[in-house]
This record gives C-alpha cells, sequence and structure tokens, in this order.
C-alpha cells in the first residue's frame, strides 16, 4: 500500500467508530431522546468487548456481549430519563461518568494488553482494482456492514411506519400517545437501540481500529458522535460525510508524522475537538435550518400528564 | 400494582430535603452489592471510606484540601445550571486557570516578590473566565451548544498543558518528566496549619460561598438567571437577556474554576504537571446536584464528596479498591439523585387501568 | 349490566382528579346513535377532561364506559377506535414535519397510494379539500382541522368527538363545517361536540349535557331552553353584561404607530408580516380579528421588543411619537407600555414561582430594588394590593402561578401590568380559557382604562369580544394587516370575509 492508500484505508477504519455511534444516537433524538452518555456507553462496551475478545479469542462474541453492554448502560439511561422522568442532559451526563468509571473497573486486570484484529474481507475482483481496491475494498467486515446499516437506518426512518412512529415521538409525543402509539416504549426502544450501536462502536474501537485495552481510551470520541449528529442535521446521509471527515482528521497525526510535518503533536491531537468546536458554530449559527430538521420534543420530558 | 407519576401542584419541600439523604442511602447499598460483587469486604471498605478520614489530624485537614476547589467550582457551577446553562468544562477552565496562574512563577523563577501571588490569583480567574467565554462568544453569536463546546475545549485545554508541559515549560532539572519547575514558596499560599497541606486558599470557596448565596437569593440578577432557567420565554417577556444570561453563568464558572486551578498550583501541587485537577471539574457537576443547586446545600454536598475522595485514597491502600470506585460511586450518586428528585415535583399514583388489569387476572 | 340499549356510546358516574381538582365529578352522559350531541360548559367546566376520557387518552379515576350497551373495560384510544371513535383534537394531533399522508398513515393502515386515493374521495365527498402531499407545517390552522377530520372519516367511523372545533374558523367556514357534521350525521354517524357557545349548540345540535365544575348540571333540548335558562345551568346566573360606557376623548397623536413593517420569518414555517400600517391612539380600543396562527404571534412579540430587529428602518415602530424601532422590552416598558401575552404560564408568568416572584417579573421597576437588591417588603406590598384590588382568588403572595386557575391567573397578571399605570396597554387573546365571569371582570377594566385615557390594544380570535369592547378592529391574515375597520359599521360577516381573504370591495368601510 501507498502511503496515500493507507491514510484513506484507515480513514475508513477510524470513521466506522463515529459512524456507529452517531447512527445509533441519531435513533435515539429522533424519538425525543438527547442521551448524552454516548463517551460512557462506548467506554463499558470497549472495555467488555476487548475484556471477552481478550479471554475467548472471538471477535464476534466480544462484539455481541460489548453490544449488549451497550444496551445495559443505555436501559440505566432510560430509567431515569423516561420512567423517573429526569432532565435528559444531567443524566446522560451522569451515565457518562458512570460509565466511564465502570470501564476503567473492568478493564483494570487487562490494561495495556493487546490482542490481534480480525483480517480483512476483500471483496472479489473489486479488491484488485489498483487504487480503489485497497481503499475501499480490503476493509475488516465491520466497516462494509455499518455502511449498510446507514442505509438501513435512512430507509426505516423514512419510509416505513416504524420509522414513522419514531418520529412521532419525537415530533410531538402527547399527539402520538393521543393516536395510541406507546411514546416511552418508543423511545425505550430508541435509546436502548443507540446503546447497542454505541456498545459496536466501542468494541470496534478497542478491539480492531486499535486492538489494546487502555482506560479512557474513547478519549472524546463518543462526544465528537454526539457533534455528529447535530452536524448532520439529523440526515443520515450527511451524517455519514461527517464521520469520514472526523476519520480523515483524526488520523491527521499519523499523517503528519509520516510526511515528517514538524506540527507539535498536542496540535494534531486538538484537532477533532477544534473542528468539531468550528463546525458546530457553523452549522448551528443558521439557527432556522436546525429548527427545520430537530426533533421538535429532542430533550423534553414526556411525563404524559394532562393539564385539566 | 402498577403505579404512575402524577405532577404536583407545588413542589414538596419535604421531599426535597429527603432527597439527597435517600440519594446516599441507595447509593451506598449498591456500590455495597457492587463490592460483593467484587468479593471485596463491605465492612472493611466502607470503614476505609467513611470512617477513616476523620480517624487523623492529617486527613481531616486533606478533607478540607479537597473540599475548596469542590465548593468552589460547584458554586459556580450551580449558578450556571440553575440558569439552564450548561457548563461542563469547569475542567478546561480550571487547567487554564492553573497555566496562566502558572505562567508568573515560571517565568519569574527566582522573584519572591510579594505581588506573586496576587497576580497569579488575578491571572487565574482571568484564565478561567477567558477560557469560558469562548464557549460563551460561540452560544450567543453562533447558537453554538455550550455543553459540546466547553467539552471539546477541555480537551483542547489538556493538549495545551501537554505542549507546555513538555515543550518550552519543561523543567530543564526535571528528568525529563513532564512537568514544571516546583514554585518558590511567594507563589505559594502559606499553610494554616503548620505541617499540614490544607492553606489559605481555603478563603476564596468560603468567600465565593457567600457571594453565591447574597446572588441568588438577594440580588435581582441571581433571580433573572432562576427565571432564564425555568422559563426563558417569561425571562424574554421581561425584557432579561438571554445572551447576558449565558456571559454571566460563563464567566463566574469560569472565574471560580480558573481560581480553584490557581489554588492547586499554588497549593498542594506547587507545580504544573499532567494531572492538574484532580478531576474536580466533573466532581463538581455532582456536588452542585447533590446539593439541590442551592448555596448551602452545596456546602454539605462538597464535604460529602471530599470525604468520598480521601476514602477512596485510604480505601485504594488499606482495602485495594480500585480508584475507579470513586468515579463509579460518583456517578451512581449522580444517576439516583436525579432518579430520587423526580418525587419533589411527582407523586406516585396507583395506576387504576392497570389495576383493573390485575384484579381481573386474580378473579 | 344492562344498560339501555338504544345509547351509542354511555359514560357512567365518570370522575377523574388532577391533585387537588376534581376536574370531572361522577359524570354521566349518553350519546344516541346518529344524534348530534353537544356538552356545553365554561372555560374549566371539565369539557375537555370529559372528552379525553370518552376517547380514552387518559383514564378515569372511577366510572364505567358502555359501548352499544356493553361495558367496556381498559378503555384506551385503540380501543375507542376500533370501536368506531374519532376525535377532532382543540390543539390538533398532528406532526408538522411530516405530510397530511404521512399523518394519516400513523393510524390508517394502507399503501401510500390508497390512501392518497381514499383522502382525494373523502374530501370531495363532504367538500373537505386538501392536498394529501402537502407538508402540515404549510397548512392553516383550518385545514389542519380538515385533516384531522378527513383522518377520522378514513376509519369506519360512528362516532366523531370535535372539541372547541369553531374557535379557530371564520364565520363563513363554521357554515362550512356545519354542512359536512350534517352531512355525516345523515350518513349515520354519531357526533359529541364539545363548546361553549351557546349560539352554535342551538343552531347544531340536538341533546346537550350541560358541564359545571366539573359536574353535570343539566341534560336538555337546546332548541327549547332560553338563553337565560341555559346560562343559569352553565354559569349558574346570567351571562353577565359588559357596561358599555361613553369612550372617552381620543388622543391628538397616535400612541402606537406602526408604519410600514416588514418582517421575515427566522421560523421557515411561521408566517411572515408583511407591510402591516397600524395605529392605535389614547382613549379608544382596538382589536385584532384573525384566526391564530396569521401572524398574531409575530407581530405581538415585534410590538412587545422580545423580538427585536436592528434592521427595521428607524420609522417602523413608534410609540408616544419615539421611535422604539431598536428599544428593548425594557425600554419600551419604561415609556409606559405594558403587555399580556396570550400565554400566562410559561410567559406571562412563571409557572413554579411564586406570585411575589411573578410580580417582580415585570414590576421590578415599581420600588422593588434597591442597588440590585431585592425588597422583599415592597414586593409583598404590591403582590397583595394586585390579589386584593382584582379579586384574585389564591391561598396568598406565595401561591405558585401554576396553581392558579386560569382565570385567576390572567386577573393577577392584568392586575400586575395595570399597576404599573401604562399609557398603552397591550392585551393578546385576554380570555382565552377564562371563566366567564373572570372574562367579564377583564373586559370591563379594559373599558374602565379606555376612559381614563389609555391606549388599547387586543388581539383576539374571539370576534364577539372584539364587537363588545372595541372601537376599531383590523383583521390580520397570512401576516398582512387589513384597512382600519369602524366596529359601528361592521358586522362578523364582513369581518370573516377579511380572515378568509375575500373581500369584495377592499376599502368597503375602510376609516
Amino acid at each position: 500500500m501507498t502511503p496515500i492508500e493507507f491514510f484513506l484505508a484507515g480513514t475508513m477504519s477510524a470513521a466506522t467508530v463515529f459512524l456507529l455511534a452517531a447512527l445509533g444516537e441519531l435513533v435515539a433524538e429522533k424519538s425525543g431522546m438527547l442521551n448524552l452518555g454516548v463517551e460512557g456507553m462506548m467506554a463499558v462496551a470497549a472495555a467488555v468487548g476487548f475484556v471477552v475478545t481478550y479471554q475467548t479469542g472471538n471477535h464476534f462474541l466480544g462484539f455481541a456481549i460489548a453490544g449488549i453492554a451497550g444496551i445495559l448502560v443505555s436501559l440505566v439511561f432510560a430509567v431515569v430519563s423516561i420512567t423517573f422522568l429526569a432532565n435528559q442532559v444531567a443524566t446522560g451526563l451522569a451515565v457518562g461518568i458512570l460509565g466511564l468509571g465502570l470501564s476503567a473497573l473492568i478493564g483494570k486486570q487487562h490494561e495495556s494488553l493487546t490482542i490481534t484484529p480480525p483480517g480483512t474481507l476483500n471483496i472479489p475482483i473489486l479488491s484488485d482494482i489498483p487504487f480503489i481496491g485497497p481503499v475501499f475494498f480490503q476493509q475488516n467486515i465491520v466497516v462494509y456492514l455499518t455502511i449498510l446499516l446507514a442505509i438501513a437506518i435512512s430507509f426505516c426512518l423514512n419510509k416505513t411506519r416504524l420509522g414513522l412512529a419514531i418520529r412521532a415521538a419525537g415530533e410531538n409525543p402527547k399527539a402520538a400517545e393521543a393516536l395510541s402509539y406507546r411514546v416511552k416504549m418508543i423511545r425505550y426502544g430508541s435509546v436502548a437501540f443507540g446503546g447497542l450501536l454505541a456498545g459496536f462502536a466501542g468494541a470496534y474501537a478497542s478491539t480492531i481500529y486499535t486492538p489494546l485495552w487502555a482506560d479512557g481510551m474513547i478519549a472524546g470520541r463518543g462526544w465528537i458522535a454526539v457533534a455528529l449528529v447535530v452536524f448532520g442535521t439529523w440526515k443520515t446521509g450527511r451524517i455519514f460525510l461527517g464521520a469520514y471527515l472526523f476519520g480523515m482528521v483524526s488520523l491527521g497525526e499519523l499523517v503528519a508524522q509520516s510526511l515528517g510535518i514538524g506540527i507539535p503533536s498536542q496540535l494534531l491531537s486538538a484537532m477533532p475537538f477544534i473542528v468539531t468546536i468550528v463546525v458546530l458554530a457553523v452549522i448551528s449559527s443558521n439557527g432556522a435550518r436546525l429548527k427545520l430538521h430537530a426533533p421538535y420534543a429532542l430533550g423534553e420530558t414526556y411525563d404524559g400528564s394532562e393539564p385539566r | 400494582m402498577q403505579f404512575e407519576f402524577e405532577r404536583r401542584v407545588t413542589p414538596s419541600r419535604r421531599v426535597m430535603l429527603a432527597v439527597p439523604f435517600i440519594t446516599i442511602a441507595i447509593t451506598v447499598v449498591l456500590s455495597g452489592i457492587m463490592l460483593l460483587i467484587q468479593g471485596k469486604s463491605v465492612g472493611l471498605t466502607f470503614y476505609a471510606f467513611f470512617i477513616e478520614p476523620f480517624e487523623s489530624a492529617y486527613s481531616i485537614s486533606e478533607i478540607f484540601l479537597k473540599f475548596g476547589p469542590l465548593l468552589l467550582i460547584a458554586q459556580a457551577l450551580a449558578i450556571g445550571f440553575r440558569a439552564k446553562i450548561w457548563n461542563i468544562g469547569a475542567e478546561g477552565q480550571m487547567i487554564m486557570g492553573a497555566i496562566l496562574a502558572g505562567s508568573v512563577p515560571v517565568y519569574f523563577t527566582d522573584s519572591s516578590s510579594i505581588f506573586m501571588l496576587p497576580a497569579m490569583i488575578v491571572l487565574g480567574a482571568l484564565g478561567g473566565m477567558a477560557w469560558a467565554s469562548i464557549a460563551a462568544f460561540l452560544k450567543t453569536q453562533y447558537n453554538a451548544n455550550e455543553i459540546l463546546v466547553t467539552l471539546m475545549l477541555t480537551s483542547i485545554a489538556l493538549q495545551i498543558l501537554y505542549y507546555l508541559l513538555l515543550g518550552p515549560w519543561k523543567d530543564p532539572m526535571g528528568f525529563n518528566f513532564p512537568q514544571t519547575v516546583m514554585f518558590q514558596d511567594a507563589a505559594l499560599f502559606p499553610p494554616i496549619i503548620f505541617g499540614f497541606r490544607l492553606n489559605y486558599s481555603l478563603v476564596i470557596p468560603i468567600l465565593f460561598t457567600i457571594f453565591a448565596w447574597i446572588y441568588m437569593e438577594k440580588r435581582f440578577g441571581g433571580f433573572q438567571l432562576v427565571v432564564g432557567g425555568l422559563a426563558p420565554q417569561a425571562a424574554t417577556y421581561a425584557g432579561f437577556s438571554s445572551k447576558g444570561a449565558v456571559w454571566k453563568s460563563l464567566l463566574i464558572a469560569g472565574m471560580a474554576a480558573g481560581l480553584a486551578g490557581m489554588s492547586e498550583v499554588a497549593g498542594p501541587i506547587g507545580q504544573l504537571q499532567r494531572s492538574v485537577t484532580s478531576g474536580y471539574g466533573y466532581s463538581a457537576i455532582i456536588v452542585a446536584y447533590l446539593g439541590a443547586l442551592h448555596p448551602i446545600g452545596i456546602i454539605f454536598a462538597a464535604f460529602f464528596l471530599a470525604v468520598i475522595h480521601i476514602g477512596g485514597d485510604i480505601a485504594l491502600v488499606s482495602a485495594d479498591l480500585p480508584i475507579s470506585s470513586v468515579h463509579i460511586f460518583q456517578g451512581l450518586l449522580l444517576v439516583t439523585y436525579l432518579a430520587s428528585y423526580t418525587f419533589v415535583n411527582y407523586r406516585l399514583k396507583p395506576n387504576r387501568a392497570n389495576q383493573e388489569q390485575m384484579e381481573g387476572a386474580r378473579s | 349490566m344492562n344498560e339501555d340499549q338504544s345509547s351509542l356510546l354511555s359514560l357512567r358516574g365518570l370522575t377523574k382528579i388532577y391533585g387537588s381538582l376534581i376536574a370531572n365529578d361522577a359524570v354521566d352522559l349518553n350519546v344516541s346513535p346518529g344524534s348530534i350531541h353537544a356538552v356545553l360548559g365554561e372555560n374549566g367546566a371539565g369539557k375537555s377532561t370529559l372528552m379525553k376520557l370518552a376517547y380514552g387518552v387518559v383514564p378515569p379515576d372511577a366510572g364505567e364506559i358502555y359501548w352499544e350497551g356493553e361495558k367496556v373495560d381498559h378503555w384506551n384510544t385503540s380501543i375507542a377506535r376500533e370501536l368506531g371513535i374519532g376525535m377532532v383534537f382543540q390543539h390538533f394531533s398532528l406532526f408538522e414535519t411530516l405530510s397530511v399522508v404521512e399523518n394519516i398513515a400513523l393510524t390508517i393502515k394502507g399503501t401510500r397510494k390508497e390512501l392518497i386515493e381514499r383522502i382525494n374521495d373523502v374530501s370531495a365527498e363532504y367538500q373537505l379539500e386538501i392536498e394529501p402531499d402537502a407538508m402540515v407545517s404549510s397548512l392553516s390552522v383550518g385545514q389542519r382541522q380538515r385533516v384531522e377530520i378527513i383522518r377520522c372519516l378514513l376509519q369506519d367511523l360512528k362516532l366523531l368527538i370535535l372539541d372547541e372545533p369553531t374557535s379557530v374558523l371564520p364565520p363563513q367556514h363554521v357554515r362550512a363545517l356545519f354542512d359536512a357534521l350534517r352531512k355525516l350525521q345523515d350518513n349515520g354517524v354519531a357526533i359529541l361536540y364539545i363548546s361553549h357557545k351557546l349560539e352554535e349548540i342551538r343552531e347544531l345540535c340536538d341533546t346537550a349535557t350541560i358541564l359545571r365544575n366539573g359536574k353535570v348540571t343539566g341534560i336538555i333540548d337546546p332548541n327549547k331552553k332560553t338563553a337565560h335558562e341555559l346560562a343559569t345551568l352553565m354559569i349558574g346566573r346570567d351571562i353577565p353584561k359588559i357596561e358599555q360606557r361613553q369612550s372617552a376623548n381620543k388622543s391628538e397623536a397616535a400612541v402606537l404607530k406602526i408604519t410600514n413593517l416588514s418582517v421575515t420569518n427566522p421560523d421557515p414555517f411561521g408566517p411572515e408580516l408583511k407591510d402591516i400600517n397600524l395605529s392605535v391612539f389614547g382613549g379608544e380600543i382596538v382589536g385584532i380579528a384573525g384566526v391564530s396562527g396569521n401572524g398574531q404571534q409575530e407581530l405581538g412579540r415585534i410590538i412587545s421588543g422580545e423580538d427585536l430587529r436592528k434592521d427595521l428602518p428607524k420609522s417602523a415602530i413608534e410609540i408616544l411619537g419615539q421611535s422604539v424601532t431598536d428599544k428593548d422590552v425594557t425600554s419600551r416598558r419604561d415609556l409606559g407600555f405594558s403587555f399580556v401575552p396570550e400565554e400566562r404560564l410559561g410567559r406571562g408568568a412563571v409557572p413554579p414561582m411564586s406570585l411575589n416572584q411573578n410580580a417582580l417579573l415585570t414590576a421590578f421597576k415599581d420600588g422593588m430594588l434597591k442597588n440590585g437588591f431585592i425588597q422583599n417588603n415592597a414586593v409583598s406590598k404590591f403582590t397583595k394590593k394586585c390579589i386584593d384590588d382584582f379579586k384574585v382568588k389564591c391561598s396568598g403572595t406565595a401561591a405558585t402561578a401554576n396553581s392558579l386557575s386560569g382565570g385567576n391567573l390572567q386577573k393577577f397578571l392584568v392586575g400586575r401590568e395595570l399597576m404599573l399605570a401604562p399609557k398603552f396597554l397591550f392585551m393578546s387573546q385576554p380570555t382565552w380559557g377564562v371563566d366567564v365571569g373572570a372574562a367579564n371582570e377583564i373586559r370591563q377594566k379594559l373599558i374602565g382604562l379606555r376612559e381614563s385615557g389609555v391606549a388599547i390594544l387586543v388581539i383576539s380570535e374571539e370576534l364577539e369580544e372584539l364587537f363588545e369592547i372595541t372601537d376599531r378592529i383590523y383583521v390580520l391574515r397570512s401576516g398582512r394587516l387589513s384597512p382600519s375597520l369602524k366596529t359601528s359599521d361592521v358586522t362578523p360577516d364582513e369581518i370573516g370575509e377579511y380572515m378568509i381573504g375575500e373581500t369584495r370591495e377592499e376599502t368597503a368601510h375602510a376609516v
């Protein structure tokens, strides 16, 4: 592989972490739930995924159990904010703090250990095309599946009755309830789905992208995923592009090193966060567009009560 | 029988007072269960956590050493939270305060001027405020979400700190460790009692608590912030500036966090190093909530969390408890608190529809 | 168990309690097949609660529900809909960001194509025109109501519940709605019709169940009772009449003058104000009629200064001869401007705050502050006087705003603003959700205020109200303001024509 091929192929892999987590958050937010605990869910799942894969050598099992772990953490958020009607922002933060603590505890015995990542799945014929092959068609299977998942989620949200129900719960929960949709159940389901994908994202980060466990390894990627949903103005296609952009930015450090550019590594490490702030400011400054696409009841507690 | 929540017409004061205690009780039970799962001795651990911190004068003084920054930052964050300005980047503001304050002894290594400490106090406050004002500017001018911006700014502040410690500010005699020189006495708060680390920086959180109480309970400015948090439309209707609220909340928090960062480097740490914040910026969020966002409640909450921090350190040694347990305990506290607080605004009411179903099933 | 077999829906002893408020107290209601049955009661009598119970939106605390003589357990909206009940809500249960057909697909099965076909059929049959692919956000309030009605018609409908359906319609459209409802009745559908308007019910309904304070006070044939008898059942006495007095001398100069005001709307769904010209003189009450959603909110915020546009020409808004276009809320209030908005909870008042604190909200310049410190004595003195003078029923100055009934809170807010001795008072929807007694007191206050030379501007959906108290009326439609119309020279129908944009002679009664 040439350096440029290596860089672009790496971008796809790095982007997968962002994309998985952001897609999950998108579904949760579409149902009206602003879950800021993505970082915590990812951290727990990353630890669980790593430990399981390390102990069993089975990547599939690691992913599956990490997904379950993500769901379990997301359910803590769901119980407190949906059933107990707590403020979603504060609950998300709390779950994030809890998740980071739990991940450190779970991964404690495996600090700095490594595992072998799974091999790549080379798509026949296509992977032999010069340049395009190594960049796009010599990836591991999760990269391909995540792209398919993005398409499936886009289809589900926009074209199916289930997607309609999820959007209804996020637009106007009271009205949805009046039409006998069970808003709280829909929201539980959406949050849990977000937890599942955050779990996969965490497992991808710790068992495939950088197959080692280090405390704090998620390093803000959960938060960037939350920001990506805003960048993408709640549209799957744009979130997809955003995830790939951030995949590229997060590889900047690697590129600068290989090209021998003399930029302090701290600046490169801070780059994703600087880009996040700049993009966030640019996108948010058009308040009308945000309002047009944001789920109307996003972040509002739904207590189902009827004043008189 | 199933229950549903029914909104109370007025929040229950009795429940509000009970919530912190219920929260602590539930959290203790939950963490007890977690200890059992880990195969730890529950009794020994809780003894180390809650009793041992009070067993020596030194550890009591250490409690107050942690109490200071927690109290200071939590009071300021609570003001913003009541206005629903979600500044969760106190950690970053603290780092910038520490960096700016630390610049004085870094550049004037030999000075023993009496203006050293005052200059550091001023720069510390300004550093935190400057960092917070980026978020305030982006929020008011570009409508950028302050949660994400303050968080990202924390990560950036951390990288700036690393850059300085590994580059221009590295102690030339420090065996290549990422840290600055140890600060001279003129750049440090004098200890309150000789031989203990507890120092006169404690005056700042105490003064700030008095300020917070007066501001939120007696001043129209505090009232305006609370209105903006409870009913933003009513604030606009009354002519209270929402941009002003963002600036006020963030600048107050930035100042407090910057001062806390300054107190750390001019106190127990005595230099700039990688772990300059001890996570106070995040812990203070929990303190603010556990204290019901009220200046008086926060005093107790800050003390409680200071005990937990010291207890955690002790348990690390005497009960072989991982340091992450303290973070888990804090996370559990906040989760439980938020769930319990619901009972202040809601009461449980049997759900009649479900009740009938159950009875129908039985008969 | 054996109920009156002839009734379609029968509610027996339904009780619903919210906190300390008994919204419905053992209410009985029987709807016969094919009838148009009214539920009549004033604001706060418990009509909406009863309808939510009937449709299963909320479960009752006690009581039973029968359908075609059979008791139905675990009554909820899906059972209600399966049995053939449809409901048109007062505040619509539609989704703004979805199209008409998507909204309908939420409850009616079928492919997109089938649904569009059925929508077109039904809308042709009942003359309820609608574009199936239109986004709900682009529809007027009247069109949204049509979508809700069509959604009900697409199910196998036996009973249609409508909650205050005419409050959002101009008079002409009310007639079209009634035609559609009568046609439904001919097709064998029963209708449960909720309203507080006596005349409508006499025109449309066969039977009326009357509610007062959550209790049934009578089941009558509305055409066989006099207005006096109906009023007595509804509010316990005659509907109070406003004491009309001669209006005071109109001031020479306009107190409020808006000139060629055009404002873009940041909300992509909201109407834009276009070329507004409006003046209000001291000693007169000017009304702005029109269905909500035509720019009322936007105009209100522009006048109050809550929506401050610094790019407008300086002459756009003047108060007492001074340009206030770029002045904020506080500076406008300093000139003697007072405002009572349409949302009382959350805008006019902070719901969980005490009346004391809510007094402080806008009256803080009335000696309540000293160097920025709140003077609690001054605050509670003001609050007490407001409660006494304006007969606000509450548990005291520490009562929270959300513990007051709609009427009492509105009296408190009006009191608070009037105690500031305004030269220009602006009220938006002064009697929305307010009981008859309080509404009357508020209108009487406005008339008294006119006499003392205050300029008063009222935005209202209630045409009757505007005809009762105003000297001049403008009509706001699609962000445009009609010419000024002298109240004594126009009829409700003429106002209605402006509301739907079908004026024959643009300047017929312009003054």
